[in-house]
């Protein structure tokens, strides 16, 4: 594994290996020394397009952690807001010798193309590429729900995961429904049918239009942001009925199984998908995710830069 | 191949080791022993059920990943990383007894420094391997040794336990001249 791109391009096995990596590093949190000297001289290249808080600063942490400098560059500030293109940012960052870049990009398949390509020799790690994929954020929501539903097993099997939201839009669903199917759950998906997207059924998911009919039976109910930078109609009627029908609230919330979780891959639009009573809960892990999130990103980057990726495992 | 320590040779072996422990420290009050994953894992328990028998008392007992403060990270392929385990009364002021199965370069027992430091102070690290095969590249000793056994650097050291392996014995493997 040279790069992280996708969810798809992974197997069962490497992400469990991300998983219990992230695991054993969790534990470097809780020590008083928090800082491990494995990625020291490293230069890692935080490339955001898009804009992002919890992601970019979750990958500096991470990164600030395995001692590797950090160099941020954000799309606003920068010459991409003068036109430079892709390719040559990308040349500039190689001859200025950055061993890794994080990429989120506006454009699905930016973070491919620069690991396709000649113009730079690092690891390229998408974290988030237009609609396609969110390759971390799923590893770390797998890892969140790994921690407190498998009961010591590695995989997430017979785990029932409803995600519950803008599914057209979502990176976050299109990543975390690869992966989760990947690691043995059964994924519902719930969202008005504007927001369904199209070819549905080839996705290894079952699709709900109601969503009062599967909170009972949900271990875990994941909900989406509703991403209106991304709408351009109108999806739904208004705001108060996508709340009323497709929301978390306090009702829905009583209904839930005793042992199950409530997420949400944050920015929250508090009111509109989830009720602040509902994020506040006991049954919510959207801190704990934010916490998680530094781990996997650490096994990430601990993984794609501290060996030699030219060598197979094993050899 | 060649059976160098065999499972009777293995066993008062280390039955000496754990006599050698407590005879240097008083007894077992203050120490703490350290398995390096994967086989010095194990040994530290068998070391720590060993000094139980004589001492009479509990003994605290962990392990120590060294993975991520190893030299040699970049020369090989990723690695995966296993699990650390420091025992309740922690490792500040305590004697640790760093236990790994193989002591070569010393490279490892520098990670395990490395990574002690980040944890904590000890009052004061010891060393205990089952084989001292030589070769090292970095001023490091073990204060007890199971058996010394001089090999080429061509030879390859084989510890296998009954836990992992199903038996127990120490094997070397390879051509004695370099």
């Amino acid at each position: 594994m040279k790069h992280l791109l996708s969810i798809a391009d992974i197997s069962r096995e490497e992400a469990i290996t991300i998983l219990n990596t992230a695991n054993e590093l969790a534990k470097v949190s809780d020590t008083p020394m928090k800082k491990l000297p494995t990625l020291r001289g490293r230069t890692i290249v935080n490339l955001f397009a898009e804009d992002s808080t919890r992601t970019r600063i979750s990958f500096e942490a991470a990164a600030k952690r395995l001692s590797a400098d950090v160099i941020n560059f954000s799309a606003k500030g920068s010459s991409v807001s003068k036109g430079e293109s892709l390719k040559d940012t990308a040349q500039t960052l190689q001859a200025m010798g950055a061993d890794a870049v994080i990429i989120r990009h506006g454009a699905s398949g930016a973070p491919a193309r620069l690991a396709a390509c000649e113009w730079m020799s690092g690891a390229v790690i998408n974290a988030g590429d237009g609609t396609h994929e969110h390759p971390s954020q799923a590893l770390l929501d797998a890892f969140t729900i790994r921690k407190h539903l498998s009961h010591g097993k590695e995989d997430l099997a017979g785990l029932r995961i409803v995600i519950v939201g803008d599914i057209l839009h979502s990176r976050v669903a299109r990543s975390n429904v690869l992966l989760l199917t990947k690691l043995g759950a059964r994924v519902t998906v719930v969202a008005p049918p504007t927001l369904i997207p199209y070819g549905i059924e080839s996705w290894p998911v079952d699709v709900a239009y109601d969503f009062d009919s599967v909170i009972e039976t949900a271990d875990v109910i994941m909900m989406l942001r509703v991403q209106l930078e991304r709408m351009s109609e109108l999806f739904f009627p208004n705001a108060r009925e996508y709340s009323r029908y497709f929301g978390l609230n306090k009702e829905r919330l009583s209904r839930m199984a005793p042992h199950a979780l409530v997420m949400h891959p944050g920015p929250m639009n508090r009111g509109l998908e989830i009720t602040a009573d509902s994020a506040d809960s006991a049954r919510s892990v959207i801190l704990e995710q934010v916490t998680n999130g530094v781990s996997v990103r650490m096994a990430i980057l601990y993984l794609l830069l501290a060996g030699d990726t030219s060598i197979e495992v094993g050899a | 191949m060649n059976t160098v320590l065999l499972a009777t040779d293995m066993a008062r072996a280390l039955s000496r080791i754990a006599h050698e422990i407590c005879e240097r420290n008083n007894g077992a009050s203050t120490i703490t022993l350290l398995g390096i994953p994967t086989r010095g894992a194990h040994l530290a328990k068998r070391l720590a059920q060993l000094i139980e028998s004589i001492e009479g008392a509990p003994v605290q007992v962990g392990t120590l990943d060294t993975t991520l403060f190893r030299d040699d990270l970049r020369l090989k392929a990723p690695r995966a990383l296993m699990p650390t385990a420091i025992p309740s009364l922690g490792i500040e002021g305590r004697t640790v007894v760093l236990v790994d199965d193989v002591l070569f370069s010393g490279r490892t027992i520098r990670a395990a420094l490395d990574a002690l430091g980040d944890l904590g102070r000890p009052a004061r690290v010891q060393l205990a391997v089952l084989i001292d095969r030589g070769h090292r590249e970095l001023p490091i000793r073990a204060d007890f040794v199971g058996k010394n056994i001089p090999t080429s650097l061509t030879q390859s050291v084989k510890v296998n336990l009954s836990e992992l392996d199903g038996v127990d014995e120490v094997t070397i493997s390879g051509e004695a001249t370099s």
